[in-house]
């Protein structure tokens, strides 16, 4: 029997017919979509489309109200490592009097249930350089937070996204309010990591030119009016080639 | 007339004060950066209806209070979910009815009124042995709690849906803060009384917000601004026969309208 070709990818994302409501406004219906391991994916849509809702709901900060929602092959209920997913919401509720230094908000990307009453290590102040190395915070590592630009604090949460090596990187919005030249710099700095880091990417973003020029001119599913424009990972990299590689480590 | 300053009860005063002063900011700074400064006061006048049934029932009024400030932080948890983006409503209606309770069963136990201005503005001369050991086992628990959470504190008053991304049991540490809140508070009436006990759970806070810059820095700021106050009010409360309460909660604002004041001279971030 020949087998089908097999798919290396493992699953990263699995939506089967999810729907969401606020209360009697349906704003998902029927939403089967799924991500695969290494994929880029980027959500377009009109504001009100849902997409933020979409986002929060696979993080599990809504509830689906039908259907199901895997993360990594597990349902979403049972789901635990978080750490595996970083996520920078479209606006980041923070309090601007809030007395924290940009050092402080990039080390709150390593606290989740494993690390709980655990002290911080000498390698997690080492993460946490490394991530504001990635990002170029540096110099700006013991600024207040609320002292920060738009933009400065856009680099700081994603910064803290990436402190945990993520697997998966969700971004809504992240360039909204930022510069020109920021968001191209911005743009380069996450399709590297998509190339070179092995990363999957799930990005809500309204910036046209970014999503064709790295994602192909036409979306390749749509619901309601969210479209999804999609980058596979094989498009980057050989699925057997890169098998090869893993037996030989 | 600096006597007073060395007898028992003022002693037992100014120990009272010194742990309350360091648990009071250590709570209230999670409660200002969670927006939830009004929690301190609702649990405080529910507390006076503890400590009211308390004389009624003749059961050690302080206990009482704390049962109650436990079971209102549960409720007000519960309304808090109910009333989603109105977390000023169930703390308005669990304060209210605090007051309620606490008026009847003041009237129904005529006679022990005496007390009540002690509770209500705080005294100097009311705290015993056992008072001491309470608010010393809550400060244990306090710093025990804050000392082994305080990381994922950090983060739940940072930015809520960050914490609940990472796992983290978001429900069951607003829930801890609350009934630590419960704690702190009703131990802290006796000495800074009831309508004033909220003050010393946000003024240094507040202070100490326009001040530091880091989390760590203004945790250890607001401590030190509340002991100064707590020191000095007492010691101004034995020596001329005032209600510490009003004599902190004066300092406080003194403190923080200077501190204000001397920041508009040299801005700093
Ligand atoms: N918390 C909420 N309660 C009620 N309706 C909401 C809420 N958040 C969003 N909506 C509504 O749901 C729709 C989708 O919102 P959203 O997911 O934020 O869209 P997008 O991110 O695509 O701009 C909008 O019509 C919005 O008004
Ligand atoms: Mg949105």
């Amino acid at each position: 029997m020949e087998p089908e070709v097999q798919d290396c990818h493992q699953s990263i994302i699995q939506l089967n017919k999810v729907s969401f409501s606020y209360r009697d406004q349906q704003v998902i219906r029927d939403l089967n979509f799924s991500v695969k391991e290494r994929d880029f994916v980027g959500i377009v849509g009109s504001n009100g489309a849902g997409k933020t809702t979409l986002l929060r709901m696979i993080v599990g900060l809504l509830p689906a109200a039908e259907g199901a929602i895997e993360l990594f092959g597990t349902p979403i209920r049972k789901f635990k490592d978080w750490e595996r997913i970083g996520y920078v919401p479209q606006k980041n509720a923070f309090n601007p009097l809030f007395p924290a230094t940009v050092r402080e908000v990039v080390m709150s990307g390593l606290y989740n249930r494993k690390s709980l009453f655990k002290r911080l290590s000498r390698q997690d102040q080492q993460k946490c350089d490394d991530a504001l190395e990635v990002m170029r915070i540096q110099d700006i590592a013991d600024k207040r937070i609320g002292a920060l630009s738009g933009g400065q604090q856009q680099r700081v949460f994603l910064a803290r996204a990436l402190i945990n090596r993520p697997d998966l990187l969700i971004l809504d919005e992240p360039t909204i309010g930022i510069d020109a030249e920021t968001q191209a710099g911005f743009f380069d700095l996450i399709t590297h990591m998509h190339a070179r880091h092995h990363m999957t990417f799930l990005m809500v973003t309204h910036d046209l030119d970014m999503v064709k020029d790295y994602l192909g001119e036409s979306p390749v599913s749509q619901n309601g009016k969210i479209q999804f424009f999609v980058r596979h990972s094989h498009e980057i990299e050989n699925c057997a080639e890169e098998d090869l590689q893993h037996s030989l480590v | 007339m600096l006597d007073i300053l060395f007898s028992d009860f003022f002693q037992r005063a100014l120990v009272g004060g010194v742990l309350i002063g360091i648990t009071a900011p250590l709570i209230g700074m999670f409660l200002v950066l969670r927006r939830l400064s009004m929690i301190g006061d609702t649990l405080s006048h529910v507390t006076i209806a503890g400590v009211a049934l308390g004389f009624l029932i003749e059961v050690y009024p302080i206990a009482a209070g704390l049962v109650f400030a436990v079971l209102a932080s549960f409720a007000i948890e519960k309304l808090r979910k109910a009333y989603k983006s109105y977390a000023e409503l169930s703390i308005a209606i669990i304060m209210s009815g605090g007051v309620a309770l606490a008026s009847l069963f003041f009237t129904l136990g005529m006679g022990y009124n005496t007390d009540v201005m002690s509770y209500l503005f705080g005294s100097i001369y009311t705290l015993d042995t056992t008072d001491i050991y309470m608010v010393a086992g809550v400060t244990v628990v306090v710093i025990a709690v804050v000392a082994l959470l305080f990381k994922e504190f950090f983060l739940l008053s940072f930015e809520e849906d960050a914490a609940s991304v990472s796992g983290l049991p978001v429900k069951m540490m607003n829930m801890l803060i609350t009934v630590l809140t419960a704690l702190v508070v009703s131990t802290a009436i006796k000495i800074v009384g009831a309508l004033l006990v909220s003050a010393l759970l946000t003024i240094p806070v507040a202070i100490s917000l326009l001040l530091a810059r880091s989390f760590r820095s203004s945790i250890i700021l607001s401590v030190i601004i509340s002991e100064l106050a707590v020191i000095g009010g007492l010691m101004m409360a034995g020596l001329f026969n005032l209600a510490p309460g009003a004599t902190i909660v004066l300092l406080l604002i003194a403190l923080l309208v200077i501190t204000m004041l001397g920041r508009k001279g040299f801005t700093t971030t």
